[in-house]
């Protein structure tokens, strides 16, 4: 098994050599489900099955028959990421503690680079943070603030030497972080080329821009006016769009954030025509909706924000849930993002100013749990593949994470269905003064939570030790996303036709022909920095080579040539 | 006054002709009789008609633009008039170029010409409503000019083209209408509206648009998603114009392919060496097309403006529309001839000027079973309307790409085509019925123009432009008859069932006995007037809904954090990435924000963050 590969990474001293048995539970994988016992040691699985042999003074755990699952994987948090120079309130103390506690044994964190920023810095910056401060083992995607040639250099490193292969893109935040079409295709082919995983912010930013001056401008400051400016058209739109650039360049897509129905349904399609995309709604999307926007405390509808924002439509979470049941979305992240409402309320006057970001790192599987397994949607074994098998395989940590196998990490939760737990912002493990799930009852949750090897959560209480999480490198090309790829790779080869020369006439083009190029100045490009254009379809460079046969015939310029009768004569024809 | 033929002495009124358009049938002239009370019903309704119209009619005889040629008085008897909406046989009498009087045993003056049209079809004619006739290219011109393309129009039944004005970019849209105009009164042999395309936006755009839509009669412009750097307009631009145009009763046009991604796999196959037609088609895939529309489609939603998306080439693109209009977007597609009867597998001829003579964009899909999906579409109402985008060149200018193929100048031939295809296609393939065929031909292109029912329809007051619709004809499309000066014909080969057999524009018989009698410059400027209730009906009734309103609150006195100013989060300098738009709108990190009212908090140092007191709630404002 690969195990022995895990072993050697530097990242931290391997501080533990406890122990651990659990007895009589049910294993519960996203293939199938049985009932054995497994045998942990130095972190690792060592042995799965009945009548286990094993040696003496070991800590057992009785399962009684529950079941026991891979940890979660949380793929989506910003512990971070700041806002106007300050960070979330909850960092990677705070939120991988929340994580434990809700059952989740590893965290993929955004790195956040301001544009003009190194990749590389923000990379080291937060690997030194989470180094420092993480409880669970923890992997890193990286967002490109900015698309130049500058940043290439920076991504292949990220991907040969640190062990990064997830890249997010923004389609929004114009005049910040948004690309253009063009930037997008050459991120994408770019990223494919390096076997990465592109990662897309999916909102027409252009149309969103125009919306926020619009309600502003209606006299709509409040949290409110954040949804209206942002319909999930727009959502939609720019998920079609990405998917279209992704088929166009053959490069695996991850919608981030699936907020909406209309944009789970675009994914849900392309999936239906073979297109490689991978759709994750985060908690807030599937348990909750955005009728809050329009609380009238402003505190709590301002909580809410986040980007892609909470449809209003109410029925979208349980919608959200049918799709991730049935496959058509994959993962679930939380995008755990936490201001304070002290930060949220730099917006007070101005919707727009509001920082976004929504919590649900702890409630993540609990709420999937709840929503879906307890509804009926999904059976237990996707509810596995969703929190954590598709994750392992989409980021390539497959099978030391997201599967409870011998050789694999010793990330592990005991799963209690019956347990109810009421969501309060009291007794939550992050530092946000508010919850947006604040009162909902949620069926399903951890009585165990076991991380790398170690008991962290028991009975309700959790026992973690800052900087013990390890960075967990991955490597490009994963195959639930690459494989497919490099199949149509081959496919894809065009061909020209071959076909004799064209020698009949040709219409001469006048030197300066009266459509020229419009001075830039009339017409800015929409694209930011301008690489020359690349093609003008009605430029005039075109010039005549090698002789025409008819080159003997005079013909004044701009004169129309009749075919003779049949029009045929003058036509290259080939047999 | 010039006629085209002379009557001679006509019989009485009455009396059969002996002059019918079939000529030769000799006994089988027996008409078919209507119900009585049926045709009386509809002649009270086109009473009432008349009542509406006397008024238009008298505006439209006012209109400027040409002298009166005729005051010809024509009877069509025992035809079956087809509208889009029912059938019924009847006669119809015009005088002046307009319909007088429809129905059985009519009162009509002596010396009337009589056309027998012996149960035949009567129907409006054709509007075709994208051409690009005597288009500049290059300091040269598309090979049918505004005389010869209308003359293949009428030779195909179709008695109304709309021509699209393409101004330069940063050239005056005003100019270039007239130019137009000029051009168009000079030569055509039928009536015309325009188009105009908006090649670039600015404030001084607006003031044009505003004053075509409000003085010179148009109601509809193009604007492109594609030709990056040329006419390809950006996301926000395309959110101001729509919204303008939302706002002033105008129809928004889009070519909508994806311009960014064309140009990038543009250079990529060039790259790769391919170089001749077929790399136009692998350069533009289908899916850059239904991409553009979708976005189309959600900016015209936002905006609350009727779309319209020109040329559907593929099942995709149309697909997209139809999911859109089943949601409830007020959106109409036009296939074209080329696209509802052929297929882009021909850019792989060969030859090349025969594969060159189908470059046109969005391009003729590569997959077969295209244009039998898209006449499904037409005839299921999902896509409204049909056009040519007649745009000829000969062999020699689509030459001057015979090393490149984004240098091949694009368009395809369609106009004489265009109604018999969509009769092969749809009608006799069982798919649509002659109402349907009359509506995607005809009526529908007439209501989103706003000349409905002056065009469009069979009724008392409309303009007299009728075809009698042979439904048994059978011909094969060559280049060596088509009445369009291109070598090439993209439909070459092809038998068509379904032509007409005698047209009527303006009240004269323009083609009879296949021998075509138009005469140039006859052809009128018809003005579109704005709001066409066609597309405006639910638009306005949307605007009274979509009325946003803030949730009222008390002031947030709670504590507000701290925030550096200069972070490192704040605007990026201009010279490092400047913005698409020449003034950004917003920036949502922009830190313009200051605190006002005198609720600030006490001295606090910067960034800390503020613990609330267990429970959370106490410093949030709470109402009610």
């Amino acid at each position: 098994m690969s195990g022995t590969g895990y072993q050697g990474k530097k990242n931290i001293p391997h501080l533990t050599t406890e122990r651990l048995l659990i007895k009589g539970g049910r294993v519960v994988n996203d293939d199938q489900s049985l009932y054995a016992d497994i045998y942990v040691e130095d972190g690792l699985i060592k042995q799965v099955g009945e009548n286990l042999i094993v040696p003496g003074g070991v800590k057992v755990i009785e399962a009684n028959g529950c079941m026991v699952i891979p940890g979660g994987i949380d793929v989506n948090t910003c512990l971070l990421k700041p806002y106007l120079g300050s960070p979330p309130v909850d960092d990677f103390y705070q939120g991988t503690k929340a994580a434990l506690a809700g059952g989740t044994t590893m965290i993929i964190d955004h790195v956040t680079p301001q544009p003009g920023d190194s990749l590389l810095e923000a990379f080291e910056k937060w690997q030194e943070a989470a180094d420092k401060k993480s409880c669970c083992d923890y992997s890193l995607h990286v967002d490109i603030p900015h698309w130049h040639e500058g940043v290439k250099e920076e991504l292949e490193q990220l991907v040969q030497d640190k062990g990064i292969n997830s890249f997010q893109v923004y389609m929004a935040y114009k005049g910040f972080f948004q690309m253009s079409d063009s930037q997008l295709y050459e991120s994408f082919s770019f990223l494919k080329e390096l076997g990465a995983v592109v990662l897309v912010h999916a909102e027409n930013g252009d149309l969103i821009a125009q919306e926020q001056s619009k309600i502003l401008g209606m006299g709509i400051t409040g949290p409110e006016g954040h949804p209206l400016s942002r319909p999930e058209e727009l959502e939609a739109e720019a998920v079609f769009r990405a998917i279209t650039l992704g088929n166009q360049v053959n490069c695996p897509v991850y919608i981030t954030k699936v907020m909406s129905k209309s944009a789970a349904e675009t994914v849900a399609n392309a999936r239906k025509k073979g297109s490689v995309v991978f759709g994750e709604p985060i908690t807030a999307s599937l348990a909750t909706d955005g009728s809050h926007y329009w609380s009238k405390n402003w505190a709590k509808a301002a909580a809410f924000v986040t980007s892609p924002p909470l449809s209003p439509d109410q029925t979208t979470p349980d919608h959200l849930n049918s799709l991730l049941a049935c496959g058509d979305l994959q993962v679930v992240g939380s995008g755990h993002c936490a201001y304070s409402t002290s930060q949220k309320a730099i917006g007070k006057d101005n919707f727009t100013l509001i920082p976004e970001g929504t919590n649900g790192v702890e409630e993540r599987m609990g709420f999937v749990w709840d929503k879906s397994v307890a509804m009926g949607k999904m059976d237990e074994n996707q509810f596995v593949a969703v929190t954590s098998t598709n994750a392992a395989k989409i980021f390539n940590l497959y099978p030391r994470k997201g599967r409870i196998a011998v050789g694999s990490d010793a990330d592990i939760v005991i799963w209690d269905p019956a347990k109810i737990k009421t969501i309060t912002a009291k007794t939550q493990q992050s530092a946000l003064d508010y919850n947006i799930f604040e009162g909902m009852e949620c069926r399903g949750g951890p009585v165990y939570v076991v991380s790398q090897g170690r008991i962290v959560f028991e009975e309700g209480k959790l026992q973690v030790q800052q900087g013990t999480g390890r960075f967990i490198s991955r490597k490009p090309f994963p195959d639930i996303a690459y494989q497919r790829i490099q199949f149509r790779n081959k496919l894809m080869t065009k061909q020209g036709v071959s076909r004799g020369m064209y020698d009949g006439p040709v219409y001469d083009v006048p030197a300066t022909p009266k459509y020229i190029t419009p001075s830039p100045s009339a017409k800015t490009s929409p694209t930011t920095h301008q690489p020359p254009p690349i093609r003008n379809l009605h430029q005039s460079n075109f010039s005549l080579s090698g002789s025409q046969t008819d080159d003997n015939i005079p013909r004044r310029s701009g004169h129309r040539i009749v075919a003779p009768p049949g029009g045929r004569s003058n036509i290259t024809n080939l047999g | 006054m010039i006629l085209f033929w002379n009557t001679g002495v006509a019989p009485p009124a009455g009396v059969n002709d002996t002059r019918h358009p079939a000529g030769h049938e000799g006994g089988a002239r027996q008409r078919q009789s209507s119900p009585v009370c049926a045709t009386t019903n509809i002649r009270k309704e086109q009473n009432k008609d008349i009542c509406i119209n006397r008024e238009r009619i008298m505006s439209y005889q006012g209109k400027k633009n040409i002298p009166k040629i005729t005051s010809e008085r024509l009877l069509i008897k025992g035809g079956r008039i087809v509208n889009d909406d029912q059938s019924f046989y009847a006669d119809i009498y015009m005088e002046d170029g307009v319909i007088k009087q429809i129905g059985d045993n009519l009162i009509v003056p002596g010396g009337v010409k009589t056309v027998e049209a012996n149960g035949k079809m009567v129907i409006p004619g054709g509007i075709d409503i994208h051409t690009h006739l005597q288009m500049p290219f290059r300091g040269t011109t598309t090979v049918d000019d505004f005389s010869q393309g209308t003359k293949a129009a009428l030779a195909g039944g179709t008695t109304m083209i709309v021509d699209h004005v393409i101004p330069e970019p940063g050239a005056s849209l005003v100019e270039a209408f007239e130019r137009w105009r000029e051009w168009a009164d000079e030569k055509t042999c039928c009536d015309y509206s325009l188009h105009v395309d908006i090649t670039h936006w600015s404030d001084s755009t607006k003031l044009e648009v505003e004053s075509l839509i409000k003085e010179k009669g148009v109601n509809s412009f193009q604007v492109y998603m594609a030709y990056k750097d040329l006419y390809q307009m950006s996301n926000s631009e395309l959110y101001e114009i729509f919204t303008f145009l939302g706002e002033h009763g105008g129809i928004a046009q889009v070519h909508a392919e994806n311009g960014e991604i064309i140009a990038e796999e543009q250079t990529r196959m060039l790259e790769m060496g391919i170089t001749g037609p077929e790399g136009h088609v692998l350069s533009r895939p289908e899916e850059l097309e239904a991409e553009a529309v979708f976005r189309a489609v959600t900016i015209a939603s936002q905006t609350n403006c009727p779309l319209y998306v020109t040329r559907v080439m593929s099942k995709s693109a149309a697909d997209i529309i139809s999911q859109a209009r089943k949601k409830g977007n007020v959106v109409f597609g036009e296939p074209i001839t080329a696209s509802l009867g052929t297929d882009g597998t021909h850019y792989w001829s060969k030859n090349w000027a025969k594969a060159a003579s189908f470059v046109t964009s969005p391009p003729l899909s590569p997959d077969p079973t295209t244009p039998d999906y898209l006449n499904t579409l037409l005839s299921s109402g999902d896509l409204s309307v049909t056009g040519s985008a007649h745009c000829t060149f000969t062999v020699a200018q689509k030459a001057i790409g015979k090393d490149d193929f984004t240098q091949i100048p694009e368009g395809v031939n369609g106009v004489e085509e265009r109604m018999s295809v969509i009769w092969d296609k749809a009608v006799v393939t069982g798919k649509m019925d002659e109402n349907m065929f009359v509506a995607v031909t005809s009526t529908n292109a007439a209501k989103i123009l706003n000349l409905y029912p002056r065009k469009g329809r069979i009724a008392v007051g409309s303009d007299s432009d009728l075809v009698i619709w042979d439904t048994d004809a059978i011909r094969t499309i060559t280049a060596k008859t088509h009445h369009s000066a291109a070598e090439y014909n993209v439909l070459e080969g092809m038998e068509l069932r379904g032509a007409p057999l005698l047209v009527i524009c303006q009240g004269k018989i323009v083609l009879e006995d296949g021998n075509l009698h138009a005469t140039s410059g006859t052809g009128r400027f018809i003005p579109c007037t704005p709001f066409p209730d066609f597309a405006y009906k639910r638009v306005k009734a949307r605007k009274q809904m979509a009325t946003l309103k803030a949730v009222p609150r008390g002031m947030y006195d709670g504590p507000v954090s701290e925030f550096t100013a200069m972070s490192r989060g704040g605007t990026p300098s201009a010279s490092t990435r400047s913005s698409p738009t020449k003034a950004p709108l917003r920036n949502l990190h922009q830190s313009g924000f200051t605190l006002s009212g005198p609720e600030e908090a006490p001295i606090r140092p910067a960034g800390r963050r503020i613990v609330v007191p267990p429970g959370g709630r106490s410093n949030i404002t709470s109402l009610s």
